[in-house]
């Protein structure tokens, strides 16, 4: 009998666990669409939010630049490698190499794993901007002075990620396949003729199309729910850190779910 | 038939902030219980009260960060928490508010932070702009600093460059959040007289929060005092240092300092 209770008991809380954690998601989806809908209200002054969104564009963008190329290049070079080393059939050809490093790196790499890793860079960096300005009550300073603080801050930093990120997703494919080949050509596995031969092979022009989408929507959720995270913070400087990690991963979480999305919409 | 609030209103265009039974509640905890005070243009309006006491929530509650669970809060006659987005904003852009910790934004230099709002909703022109920057800096005795970020400024000069910022719009109403906080004596008096001048200046409507007893002597010429979320005295600088009210003496005169006055 009190193992019956016992288990009826353990259920039962669960359920309410569940209920409650499942409550708490909506009750955050619903305050970020709010939120979101505050940000993209009509602006106060055009040119100021424009300097804004050149200033994050720059912030954002060109700040990432050095790392995005570097991480590009290197990813470049060891998809070249593994592809090789794993292509020991003589029935395959050589641009194979190519072929597939042009795939990943347009389809998946670029876009998605350079997303993930913008996500820590801008997202931490966005929370912790937002989230300090609330707990200082810089924000609220906003407020009473009669700005939407919501898209004055939030806004520009969207807008500036959905225009500069695609950009840093062009330059990164480009480096990625010249990692590739200067580690193809330098390791023996593919000479640079064969290399390019791969890269032009049966290429659609729609899988760049494809990534840019993709990366459009991975702007939006890196640096919208990071801002959604630093907006909401209360507290002092332990919670603005909280704030930038749950940024960071329910940033990250989302876009590996808009990446299923996306290519199931898009490509199947 | 006219209460006087509102025949005071009528007679005379003032810029007059009143409250109507104020009450504010977190969950179970009743922080603000039904506040009524009327504050005038060109006096220095004092609220006073032990810390955690709700002076903080009542200044969020009159400004619109917080809305009051029960109660109205009129300015010049209207219901701010009825009013219309619009109506909100307009009324917003005639405050000025002095944050406890400045809340300058850190990422603008001083003369950025005091044009802000200009920029954002004035006409002007850069040049006027940046004139008006530096009457609002040289009103508050400040020189040079306008190429500085706020984290090359002291605490005096924070606040300071915060009433330059909060007097920037010549708002009609004027809020200081605990202005002395942090501040040694002979800057706090220099913030209190300054804070004093320029309410009589430009007849603001100016709301001081603090619990510093050099102040309320210094400025205040009306004073609430706040305990345990009530409005439990009200009067001058004058009859504060005379009240028999037990909970206000205590408060009054809790300094050894004070209490040597006293005697």
């Amino acid at each position: 009998m009190q193992l019956e209770v016992y288990i009826i008991k353990r259920y039962l809380f669960r359920g309410i666990f569940t209920c409650t954690t499942i409550m708490n998601l909506f009750y955050h989806i619903g305050r970020y669409f709010i939120l979101l809908g505050r940000a993209f209200l009509k602006p106060e002054k055009f040119s100021i939010y424009w300097k804004r969104t050149i200033f994050e564009m720059s912030n954002l963008g060109l700040g990432s630049l050095g790392i995005a190329s570097i991480i590009a290049f290197f990813m470049g070079a060891v998809i070249v490698i593994q592809t090789a080393s794993n292509i020991d059939s003589a029935w395959i050809p050589d641009y194979t190499i190519g072929f597939t490093a042009r795939q990943s790196i347009i389809l998946e790499f670029s876009p998605t794993i350079l997303a993930l890793i913008l996500a820590g860079k801008i997202g931490s960096s966005v929370a912790s901007e937002i989230g300090t300005m609330r707990v200082t009550e810089q924000i609220d300073a906003l407020e009473i002075m009669g700005v939407n603080s919501a898209s004055y801050l939030i806004t520009p930093k969207i807008i500036a990620a959905v225009v500069i990120n695609p950009m840093l997703v062009i330059i990164s494919m480009f480096l990625s396949l010249t990692g590739g080949w200067l580690a193809g050509v330098m390791n023996g596995s593919v000479s640079t003729y064969t290399y390019i031969h791969g890269i032009q092979y049966d290429f659609d022009s729609f899988s760049i199309v494809y990534a840019l989408i993709k990366t459009m929507f991975f702007a939006f959720a890196m640096t919208s729910i990071p801002a959604y995270h630093g907006y909401y913070t209360s507290g002092g400087a332990l919670e603005v850190g909280k704030s930038s990690t749950k940024g960071v991963v329910y940033s990250s979480v989302c876009i590996l779910i808009l990446n299923y999305i996306l290519t199931q919409l898009m490509l199947s | 038939m006219y209460t006087n609030i509102e025949l005071y209103i009528n007679t005379v265009n003032v810029e007059l902030i009143e409250l109507q039974n104020i009450s504010k509640s977190f969950g179970e905890i009743e922080v603000l219980k039904s506040i009524s005070a009327s504050f005038y243009p060109g006096k220095t309006n004092l609220i006073i009260g032990a810390s955690g006491s709700g002076k903080t929530t009542l200044t969020k509650c009159i400004v619109g960060l917080t809305e009051p669970s029960n109660g109205n809060v009129l300015f010049s006659g209207e219901d701010f928490h009825t009013m219309k987005f619009k109506q909100k904003k307009t009324v917003r852009k005639e405050i000025g508010f002095l944050f406890q910790g400045s809340a300058l934004f850190d990422s603008m230099t001083v003369e950025e932070n005091i044009t802000f709002t200009l920029s954002m909703f004035s006409n002007m022109t850069k040049e006027e702009q940046l004139d008006r920057a530096n009457f609002c800096l040289q009103r508050t005795n400040l020189e040079n600093v306008n190429r500085l970020y706020p984290a090359e400024l002291s605490g005096g000069m924070k606040k300071r460059v915060a009433i330059s910022r909060a007097i920037a719009m010549n708002p009609k109403y004027l809020f200081c959040d605990e202005p002395n906080s942090g501040l040694d004596p002979q800057t706090s008096a220099v913030i209190d007289n300054l804070i004093k001048e320029i309410t009589e200046e430009y007849q603001m409507t100016t709301l001081v929060i603090t619990h510093d007893m050099n102040s309320v002597i210094e400025i205040g010429d009306n004073i609430i005092f706040i305990y345990n979320g009530e409005k439990w005295w009200e009067g001058g600088r004058d009859e504060i240092l005379k009240t028999d009210n037990q909970e206000v003496v205590d408060f009054v005169y809790a300094s050894k300092f004070m209490k040597a006055l006293r005697k």
